[in-house]
């Protein structure tokens, strides 16, 4: 691509210039561009980059708390572990446990993603309209995204509390039989389904309404004058219309869900039984006790890594085709 | 038309009658015009709405309530309303109270670091990507896109060995960093796509004036974008304002911001509900002023890239 860049506006009779002068030329039409986004890219790459290639440097290898360098007082000890290559995937892929994760990571995914995504273009649905009150409803509405998920997180635990919560007197008042919302582990992962759908929906529901307010009004009038019935111009006009904005929640949706750490750790990370554990949270368990097992951990991580980027690779793929289509 | 009326049309446009002629009709008793609703489907409207709210807010209602109780409020909440007071929170800033102010300042001080410094950063790349076609700026955003992935898991111990050595660990200049790192990409992202409906003619126009690329930035592009602008902060504000496992792992107990000191109130064990309680309502005040002084730029802030494609 730079290439053609300079190849359209370098005179016809000129030399092909060496690769130096292209770099110099390069660096004269675009040092703007690189000094304005250098301090991103350097933070990003001693942070992120750096970081995430040494992350898969350690999946690598057998490391764990007890044979890295580190220091006791003034003694350096140095490292001890060394490169078992892919030994560490090789150990978690024949593993039941990880599929058994990787399976529920899915399912918590797809679950919060569609509620999120329906309910919230529902809401925003209902708020587009003229309804009197409607400021009032909006604002009571994005709560959820104001909240600090922590504290939201230890509102819904207080709210789930077996013994005293009022979930429980809710369902028992309703005739219905209390759960240990965070013991039992059905129980478990339909409460954590709940809390990230509470705490999700504003996000979509704001960026709906904004995609909502950009489908122009013609297009409903015109589907009106044609004798379209509510459900038809939801169909025909509303979701098309939105789609730009549906492929981005969507698509951001599913990658934060798939990361959440916060809500399923604060919510049941540290009770004993894992079945809710997501693939982040358990990688976060192998770091979190006994003896920290640095390089599985690193190797979940590379793992969930690639999950997400065969997704987002393939749904950007479909959503380009898609558009080329309609 | 410009981004400041535009971004006032999203506020307003749909509380005004679209068709004038429909509150008249009304008045006079004439048949419902075409797009009026009737009271089954006004009432479902409202229900809908009523109850969405309720839920939305009940759970932050509860721990209000709670928190105003007496201290063993939590286990018999119905004993409550007759015992109205501030108990809890008295207990809060006078017994654990020294801590707590502590963790609250160093919340506040991380919080607003990583707001600033998140913005310069995300707002010049996110600039640079929308306006100057130079090699290496699609790489740039795939990777705005790509570092969301990254799972705290991997980044964790690396970040932990880099902090060490640069002598930033359980600093607050440390700490901001590492936020920057979550909250820059998605900013840079989501100013880019704001940036892209302000007019090149403004640019244009600046450059005519002899404004440098950087000049009109600052000078033109930036004022123009505020919305934009509120819900980057936002998101910066937000993100080191609640952020636990990075705090966790990298600070010590001198420098706890809230998440990880309120953790200690609430163990395996037990928790203390009524120092939890308060806590959770006080660290709610920054972040719900935060979010209601930006609130009306939400839609159009998060939305004004991808509705253009």
């Amino acid at each position: 691509m730079a290439a053609d860049a300079l190849s359209a506006t370098r005179p016809p009779a000129s030399r092909p210039a060496s690769p130096l002068r292209r770099l110099r030329r390069a660096l004269d039409r675009h040092w703007y561009g690189w000094a304005m986004v250098l301090p991103v890219v350097i933070v990003m790459a001693v942070l992120v980059l750096y970081p995430l290639g040494k992350g898969i440097y350690y999946s690598l290898t057998d490391a764990n708390e007890s044979n890295v360098a580190r220091h006791i007082g003034m003694n350096h000890i140095p490292a001890t572990y060394h490169m078992v290559w892919f030994k560490n995937y090789a150990d978690i892929l024949s593993d039941g446990y990880f599929w058994g994760r990787l399976v529920w990571t899915v399912v918590w995914t797809v679950c919060c993603v569609t509620l999120q995504v329906s309910l919230g273009m529902a809401l925003a649905v209902m708020l587009n309209r003229r309804v009197r009150g409607r400021a009032v409803y909006r604002a009571l509405l994005i709560v959820p995204w104001a909240v600090p998920a922590f504290v939201s997180v230890f509102a819904w635990r207080l709210m789930l509390n077996s013994q005293y919560g009022v979930f429980n007197s809710v369902l028992t008042h309703l005739g219905l039989p209390a759960q240990d919302w965070l013991g039992s582990p059905t129980a478990m992962k339909v409460a954590v389904v709940i809390v990230n759908v509470w705490i999700g929906i504003p996000f979509n529901m704001v960026a709906m309404l904004g995609g909502l307010q950009a489908i122009p009004r013609e297009l409903y009038e015109a589907a009106e004058m044609d004798g379209a019935s509510p459900w038809q111009r939801f169909t025909g006009v509303t979701l098309p219309g939105l789609r730009p904005v549906t492929a981005t929640v969507v698509m951001l949706g599913t990658i934060w869900t798939f990361n959440q750490f916060p809500v399923i750790w604060l919510m049941l990370g540290q009770t004993t039984d894992d079945s809710a554990d997501i693939l982040v949270t358990a990688a976060y368990r192998l770091i979190g006790s006994g003896v920290s097992d640095y390089a599985g951990a690193a190797a979940y991580g590379v793992l969930i890594l690639a999950v997400l980027l065969a997704f987002s690779t393939y749904y950007r793929k479909q959503i380009n085709r898609g558009e080329a289509v309609s | 038309m410009t981004i400041s009326s535009a971004a006032s049309a999203i506020e307003t446009a749909p509380a005004q009658p679209s068709a004038g002629a429909a509150r008249g009709a009304r008045a006079t008793g004439r048949p419902r015009p075409r797009g009026e609703r009737g009271p089954l489907a006004s009432l479902l409207l409202h229900g809908g709405l009523v109850l969405a709210a309720a839920v939305a807010v009940f759970p932050v209602a509860w721990v209000l309530l709670i928190s105003l109780g007496p201290k063993n409020a939590w286990q018999d909440p119905g004993l409550i309303l007759g015992h109205l007071g501030f108990g809890n929170y008295r207990a809060l800033l006078t017994g654990g109270g020294h801590e707590f102010l502590h963790w609250m300042g160093s919340s506040l001080l991380v919080a607003v670091a990583t707001t600033v410094v998140g913005l310069l950063l995300s707002a010049s790349a996110g600039y640079a990507v929308s306006r100057m076609r130079f090699p290496g700026h699609r790489p740039l955003m795939w990777m705005f896109l790509v570092t969301q992935m990254f799972p705290a898991a991997v980044l964790i111990v690396p970040l932990y060995n880099i902090l060490a050595a640069l002598n930033l660990l359980d600093t607050y200049q440390g700490l901001v960093l590492v936020y920057c790192t979550v909250s820059v990409p998605f900013s840079a992202w989501m100013l880019k796509g704001y940036f892209d409906t302000v007019p090149v003619e403004i640019d244009e126009a600046g450059r005519v004036d002899g404004l440098t690329p950087f000049g009109t930035f600052w000078r033109l592009v930036l004022p123009l974008s505020r919305p934009g602008i509120a819900v980057a902060a936002f998101y910066g504000f937000l993100t080191a304002w609640g952020e636990f496992a990075y705090a966790n792992l990298f600070m010590s107990s001198d420098k706890y911001t809230l998440p990880v000191g309120i953790q200690t109130f609430a163990t395996a064990e037990r928790a203390d509900w009524n120092l939890v309680t308060p806590a959770a309502m006080i660290i709610l005040i920054p972040a719900a002023v935060v979010f209601f002084l930006i609130q009306r730029h939400l839609a159009s802030g998060l939305t004004a890239g991808s509705t253009k494609g």
